[in-house]
Order: structure tokens, then C-alpha cells, then sequence
């Protein structure tokens, strides 16, 4: 595996309306090396990898290709060079035959018009060379989604792609589809290709890749073999945390009141074996009157997905949910709303904000049907909600009817916020609260959730961040590859025992007395 | 970072347009500032109005509905044929058959997810057909009845009929957008769905209830044609309705992307281009040039709804 630098970046820097997307990021992929690429959202992989192929340019740093320094305008240039990716979202034609999209744009001519005979034929020696069963003759939209990114794969080879680049290509592909992919990388692995894999799911890297370079907040952090790195030391290298630190409070949670010592509360909410699609395999959790439950996991573990299918937005396809024992199984939003459980949606922007509404008109919202008389809206009994929201919370604006688009992050999210309680809700489903929003903001949203626990609400919160969900947190249940995997009590809650169930799946034994 | 450009709002400078127009009007073209040619104005706007209302209620939502020509002409057909029936069966066929194809459109957008431009589309082509074959394969059917002729060519005083049935409706299509929870369902819907439907709002009911009203004003206003012409013409009553309808829309300030509507400001749409197509008949132009003028209106209309950058 130590093969020859085949691409080198050194000082990569990238910038975007004035924050540094990359930061100096340096990168070398060998031949004959599957190389794994990880980091959190935000971290820079996919920018890295923009650069890579020529869709971005770069500001600063230098790039070579196999020793020879390079510079690319465009991805048909960075193609023409051998460097190709394939996507997580297939980018070929769905209405058009696989030999059609293999030579797309280079089809083979005979005296000017398309010589579809030698299009078919090449098309079946470079499938039937890669091991591949798929007919040339197939149209891509009818063929699985494996099946498509083998053609897309292909596809990259074909133009002669000697560095190859994977963007999540197992999110939606079933168990043996995925070993028929790590067949085929194997094999160009053996040839000399040199492959960059990205991807969450840690199985699939320690089983196949070589090397991991981390990226976190567009610096690398570290590059190693995955033989030297054991899982909980790449987590805590994603996340930036160092497996000895102690950490001092640094969030506006306070210790949650019924933090060991009480009788548990009354069961408000009950999943059980939870179930949609590839991405949420089976997850059951608990949560009673006035817990705070976080919900933890990396990037694609399945923690939006538990929250919608609870919530009645992506509703599940197997399992059940129990509401005070009462069977409920959502199956909309608005039946979920009525059964008083309240979702926030970690994407404010596309899922929150009626953007050319205002203030008051975005707040009350979700209680229309209990504000109106014969579908007269009260207008008094709507300032009134308004008012006393727009107090509580603290949200600032020019007035109720500022069009919310203008408003903060900050004042967005409280407007949303109070759009939920305003449908008196029992359980408060929050996903990524406090995620893109000042630090002021942030403060005044944990106290919110605080005082709502408090007053006798049960909120299940997702959080990216280790520290809200520790201090915040009754309980924390930890997802892996869509499965609950640890339920951590508050006495055991730390962060690196989240981390240690992010990584293994599972529950950190206690320490022993006499641990360093 | 580009600063926004201080808004103008739309529909203020539809008013502004249209008072100049009047203005202009009345000093340069003979006999226009008369009661007679205002009360025309209005008469010959009524339908206009109240298509483009109903179309107004589906862009809030972000859709579009290309048939209310030929729901007119259903409407008409239907209405000269059950005329022998009496007014009141003859109406309330030609309203609910109007209805129904709202649904039609309605459910095909809501449920199945279809683009309204392709239902509307179809629903254009087909019910110029539908219509045609009520009528007797496209003939004229002359309506002889004392009571429907009260509808297009009656008076409530010194008002036309026409003219009060605008004012109605206008004034409830007003009412329901800014005062009901249905209005505020539609704004949500054409703003933004997801958001909406995450916070409980019925979007494809509300859905489904704007294109069916959108059919029920075209019905309305095609027999308010009919009674007017004294016959329903299948092949011509409500032909590029849709294109007038809409200008009307975009001019008066409402949003072709949803979200964001005002009836007001299509009634004045409506009128602009109504005075326009007065004056300059009046004035002798020839029609190409009438509709180069309602071209440039509505390109300026559009730049003004230009996106501001926040």
C-alpha cells in the first residue's frame, strides 16, 4: 500500500464571503490506496473535494499530479486529467441507456453520426472487465441504485480516471449491495487506482479504506493509517475533543431536577423498534414528564429520521409509538400536533419560515384552528399570543409585523419555538436547537427548554454538540448506522462516554478505581 | 454584499399608474372622462375581475390555472341549455359544473403531485371541447330568458350588475385573505409547503379549495357573458381569458412564485389594462397596438417584483 504520491495539495485555502471554508489544508493520496476522508458537516470535506475536481478554485495553495503541478477551471479539465467523482446524488441520465451515459459526450462517431454498434460493444468489455452484470442496453432510471453508481464508477474509469473519488456512496444501498462496491474498489484498488472515500459509517471505513485524513472546521487534523487509530480516538479527533479533558460547564443547561435520587417520572413518550427505509433500521426510546432525553450520534446515524418519524413528518414504516401508553403512530404532522407532540426542524430556512410572512403571522401559525371562530381569525386573541410570546421569549424585532425573513438566526428559531407552544404541546421534539445562532441567543433558547422541562414538558433534543447534551441532558440515547446502541442515565453522562458509545456501540463499562 | 434596493411596493405603483392613465386619458381622449364610458369600463372589466381573482387565490398558492377560459365557455354552455329549466337550476348546473373540473384540477395538483401548468393545461384544452360538445358541437345557443338577462345586462340602480357582483366578491375575496384561517393556509402553502405542512396546515384542502373556487368564479363570469352576449359562444366566450387574468395579477403586485398576494392589487391590474384597451379603441389605434402597450405594462410591472436581496 505505499504506493507512489499520485495527488498532493499543500496549503489549500478556501473562502466564502469572508469565513474560511479550508484553511491551509494540506493532502497526499498514494496510488493503490483507498483513502478515507472524514468530518463533521461544516468540517470541509466536500469543498476539499470541489477543489479536487475543479468546481471550485481554489484562493491559495498548490496542487500536484503525479508530481506535476496542476491547475484546474473546470471539472472537464480536472476529468481530463483523471480525476472523477461520484456522487452521493446519481448526476447521470435517468431517461437515457447505460451505454449512453458511459459515453456521454464522447460518443464513438462513425462519418459523423453515432456508431452505436461500437458504443454497445465497448460498453460490455468495460463492464464485463470490472466483474459488472448490467446490460448496456438497460435505461439507468430502471436499474437500483447500486447498480447506478457501478455505471456512474464506470463511467469515471472509462474516461480513464486515475484517482477516484467516492462522496457517500453507501447511504442508500443495501447490506450486499455495499459488498459488491467494496468488491469492485478492491479490485481498482489492485490495479493501481487510488481511490477517496467519504463516508460516516465507520464499519465501512475500518473494513476498507487504508488511511483516514480528518478534517474539522477546514483544517487537517490528522492523517493515519486505520490500523494505528482505534474508533473512540477518530471520534474524538472528528469532534475535537481529547479523550482526558475534563470539561467545565460552558452551556446555560442547568442540572436537570430529576437527576437520580427521584421517583422516574410518569411515561409520556414510548418508540419501539422504530423502522424507514436504509437510513432509521430499528431505534426505540423513552421519554417521561419534565426529562430532557438527548439524542446523540454522528452525521447519518438517524437522529433527524427518529425525530420525523415521531413527529408524523416521515412517518415510520415499522414499529410503534406509544403516547401515555396510548398507541399513536403519527402518520401526519397535523395528527401528531393534535396528539400534543410539537417538532422543530434543524433546517429553519427550507422548513420553518413562511419567508414573506411576518412575525406574528409565522408565530401563530400552527394554531389557527384553535384561534379562529368559523375560520374567522380573532385578531385580538392573535395579539394577545403574540404579545405575550414575543415577551417571554425575548424575541426582537421592529414590531410583530416585521417580515420574518429579516429577523436573526436567533429570533427566527424563538419565533418557531413559539410557534410549537403555542399548540400547548405535552412532548417537544427539537432538532438541533440552537444550531447557527448567536451565543447569546443560544443561552436564552437552553434556559427556554430548561424551564419548559420544568413546567412539567418532556423534550427529547438532538444535538451535535457534546456539551449542551451533557449538561442538558436527563438522559442521553446514543445512535449508530440507525439503531439505538446505549441509553446513558445522567450519572454516567459524560462526554466521553458519548463518544465511546458513538464509537462502539455501546455503553462504557464503568472505570475502575483505580483509572489515571 | 449587495444592499436591497428600497421596495417599492408593487401594487402602490399599479394605483399610481392606473390614476395617471385615467388622468391622461381624460384630457387627451375625447368623451373618455364621461359617466357612460366609465360605467363602461367597469362593465367590461367585471369578468376580467373576477377570473383574475379566483387566478390571484391559485398563484398565492404557487400554482397557475391556464383553464378558466374554457370554464367560462362550460359554464356558458351549461347555462344556455338547462335555461329552459329556469334560472336558478340553470346557474347552479353551470356553478358546480365549473366546480367540478376546479376539483379535477384541484386533486390532480394536491394529491398526485401533478405541476398546475400541465393539469390546468389539459384541463384548458379539454374543456374548450367539453364545452363545444354541450353546445351542440360549437353552435350558437341563443338564451331567450328575461330572468338570466338580469345578470349580465341588469341594474342595481345605477350600477350593472356585473359591476355589483364585482364589488362583492372582490370585497369577500378581500376578507378571506386577510381575515380568515384559510387565507393565511394559502399564503403558507405558496411561501413555503414544507414549513407549512410541518406546522399542521392542511396544504393540499386549501389546495384543493383554490382551484375549485378558481373554476367556480370562472363558471360565474361566463355566464355573466352569456347573459350579456344574449348566447353561449363555446368556441370563443373566455378565449385567452387566462392571459388577461394573469397580467392582471402579476401587474397588481401578487407573486407568480406564491406567498405573497393582494386582490386589491389585481382589481387594479385588471382596470389598467382595461383603460388601456378603452382609450385606445377609442382613440381608433389598432389592436396589435393596444397589446405591445399591455406587453411593456407587464414587463415593467414584473421588474418592479424583481427579488430584493436581503
Amino acid at each position: 500500500m505505499t504506493g507512489e504520491p499520485r495527488l498532493r495539495m499543500e496549503g489549500i485555502v478556501k473562502r466564502f464571503a469572508g469565513a474560511r471554508a479550508l484553511d491551509g489544508v494540506d493532502f497526499e493520496l498514494r496510488a493503490g490506496e483507498i483513502h478515507a476522508l472524514v468530518g463533521e458537516n461544516g468540517a470541509g470535506k466536500s469543498t476539499l473535494v470541489k477543489i479536487m475536481t475543479g468546481a471550485y478554485h481554489r484562493d491559495a495553495g498548490a496542487m500536484w499530479l503525479d508530481a506535476e503541478p496542476v491547475h484546474f477551471d473546470t471539472p472537464a479539465d480536472a476529468q481530463a486529467a483523471g480525476i472523477v467523482a461520484v456522487h452521493q446524488e446519481i448526476q447521470l441520465l435517468r431517461y437515457r441507456t447505460v451505454a449512453e451515459n458511459i459515453h456521454l459526450g464522447r460518443e464513438p462517431r462513425r462519418w459523423g453520426v453515432i456508431d452505436w454498434t461500437r458504443m454497445r460493444r465497448d460498453t460490455e468489455l468495460l463492464l464485463s472487465g470490472l466483474g459488472l452484470e448490467i446490460d448496456p442496453d438497460a435505461t439507468l432510471g430502471v436499474l437500483s441504485t447500486a447498480q447506478q453508481q457501478m455505471v456512474a464508477i464506470a463511467r469515471g474509469l472509462s474516461i480513464g480516471a486515475t484517482v477516484l473519488i467516492l462522496d457517500e456512496p453507501t447511504s442508500s444501498l443495501a447490506e450486499r449491495e455495499v459488498a459488491i462496491l467494496y468488491d469492485l474498489m478492491r479490485r481498482l484498488r489492485a490495479g493501481g487506482t487510488a481511490l477517496v472515500y467519504i463516508s460516516h459509517r465507520f464499519d465501512e471505513l475500518y473494513a476498507v479504506c487504508d488511511r483516514v485524513t480528518v478534517l474539522r472546521d477546514g483544517v487537517r487534523v490528522a492523517t493515519a493509517s486505520l490500523s494505528e487509530l482505534d474508533r473512540p480516538d477518530l471520534v474524538c479527533l472528528m469532534l475535537g475533543k481529547s479523550r482526558d479533558a475534563l470539561r467545565q460547564g460552558t452551556t446555560a443547561f442547568l442540572t436537570p431536577p430529576d437527576a437520580d435520587g427521584r421517583a422516574p417520572a410518569a411515561p409520556l413518550l414510548r418508540a419501539e423498534r422504530l423502522q424507514r427505509g436504509q437510513k432509521l433500521r430499528s431505534v426505540s426510546l423513552e421519554v417521561r414528564t419534565g426529562e430532557i432525553v438527548g439524542l446523540a450520534g454522528l452525521l447519518g446515524s438517524g437522529r433527524t429520521e427518529t425525530a420525523r418519524a415521531l413527529s408524523g413528518v416521515d412517518p415510520a414504516d415499522t414499529g410503534a409509538v406509544y403516547l401515555r401508553e396510548r398507541r399513536l403512530d403519527p402518520r401526519t404532522p397535523d395528527q401528531a400536533i393534535e396528539a400534543g407532540i410539537a417538532f422543530l426542524s434543524e433546517d429553519r430556512k427550507a422548513e420553518g419560515i413562511i419567508p414573506e410572512l411576518s412575525v406574528r403571522e409565522n408565530l401563530t401559525l400552527a394554531a389557527l384552528p384553535t384561534s379562529t371562530r368559523f375560520g374567522i381569525v380573532s385578531r385580538a386573541r392573535q395579539v394577545a399570543i403574540v404579545d405575550r410570546f414575543m415577551a417571554r421569549l425575548g424575541i426582537k424585532a421592529t414590531g410583530p409585523d416585521q417580515k420574518i425573513r429579516e429577523l436573526s438566526g436567533g429570533n427566527q428559531q424563538k419565533v418557531l419555538l413559539a410557534r410549537l407552544l403555542c399548540t400547548s404541546p405535552a412532548l417537544l421534539i427539537l432538532d438541533e436547537p440552537t444550531r447557527g445562532i448567536d451565543i447569546g441567543a443560544k443561552a436564552e433558547i437552553q434556559t427556554l427548554i430548561d424551564e419548559l422541562a420544568g413546567s412539567g414538558l418532556g423534550v427529547l433534543m438532538i444535538s451535535s454538540e457534546l456539551e449542551e447534551l451533557v449538561e442538558g441532558s436527563s438522559r442521553v440515547v446514543v445512535l449508530r448506522d440507525g439503531r439505538d446502541v446505549a441509553s446513558l442515565a445522567h450519572a454516567d453522562l459524560s462526554e466521553d462516554a458519548i463518544i465511546h458509545a458513538m464509537a462502539e456501540g455501546s455503553a462504557l463499562a464503568p472505570l475502575p478505581p483505580s483509572a489515571a | 454584499m449587495m444592499r436591497g434596493r428600497t421596495s417599492l411596493d408593487p401594487t402602490r405603483v399599479a394605483l399610481g399608474a392606473l390614476i395617471l392613465l385615467v388622468l391622461v386619458n381624460a384630457w387627451s381622449t375625447p368623451n373618455f372622462a364621461t359617466t357612460s364610458n366609465l360605467w363602461n369600463v367597469l362593465l367590461q372589466v367585471s369578468t376580467v375581475a373576477l377570473v383574475a381573482i379566483g387566478m390571484t387565490l391559485v398563484v398565492s398558492t404557487g400554482g397557475i390555472d391556464l383553464s378558466v377560459g374554457s370554464v367560462m365557455a362550460v359554464g356558458g354552455a351549461i347555462g344556455a341549455i338547462l335555461i329552459p329549466h329556469g334560472v336558478v337550476v340553470a346557474v347552479a348546473a353551470a356553478l358546480a359544473g365549473a366546480v367540478a373540473i376546479g376539483l379535477l384540477n384541484g386533486l390532480l395538483v394536491a394529491r398526485m403531485g401533478v405541476q398546475p401548468i400541465v393539469v390546468t393545461l389539459a384541463t384548458l384544452i379539454g374543456g374548450r371541447g367539453l364545452a363545444q360538445v354541450l353546445s351542440h358541437d360549437g353552435q350558437l345557443v341563443t338564451i331567450q330568458h328575461p330572468g338570466f338577462e338580469l345578470l349580465g345586462r341588469g341594474h342595481l340602480g345605477p350600477f350593472p350588475a356585473p359591476v355589483v357582483i364585482m364589488v362583492l366578491v372582490t370585497a369577500v375575496a378581500m376578507f378571506t385573505l386577510r381575515a380568515t384561517a384559510f387565507g393565511r393556509y394559502a399564503l403558507a402553502s405558496g411561501g413555503n409547503a414544507v414549513a407549512a405542512r410541518l406546522a399542521g396546515v392542511p396544504v393540499a384542502l386549501t389546495v384543493l379549495t383554490v382551484y375549485a373556487g378558481s373554476a367556480g368564479l370562472a363558471g360565474l363570469a361566463g355566464l355573466i357573458e352569456a347573459s350579456r352576449l344574449g348566447a353561449s359562444d363555446a368556441a370563443k366566450i373566455g378565449m385567452n381569458m387566462e392571459l388577461d387574468a394573469i397580467a392582471a395579477t402579476v401587474v397588481g403586485g401578487t407573486a407568480l412564485t406564491g406567498g405573497r398576494a393582494t386582490i386589491v392589487g389585481t382589481v387594479i391590474g385588471a382596470l389598467i389594462m382595461q383603460v388601456i384597451a378603452t382609450s385606445l379603441n377609442m382613440l381608433l389605434v389598432s389592436y396589435a397596438w393596444s397589446l405591445a402597450l399591455k406587453a411593456a405594462i407587464i414587463l415593467v410591472a414584473v421588474y418592479f417584483q424583481r427579488p430584493r436581496l436581503v
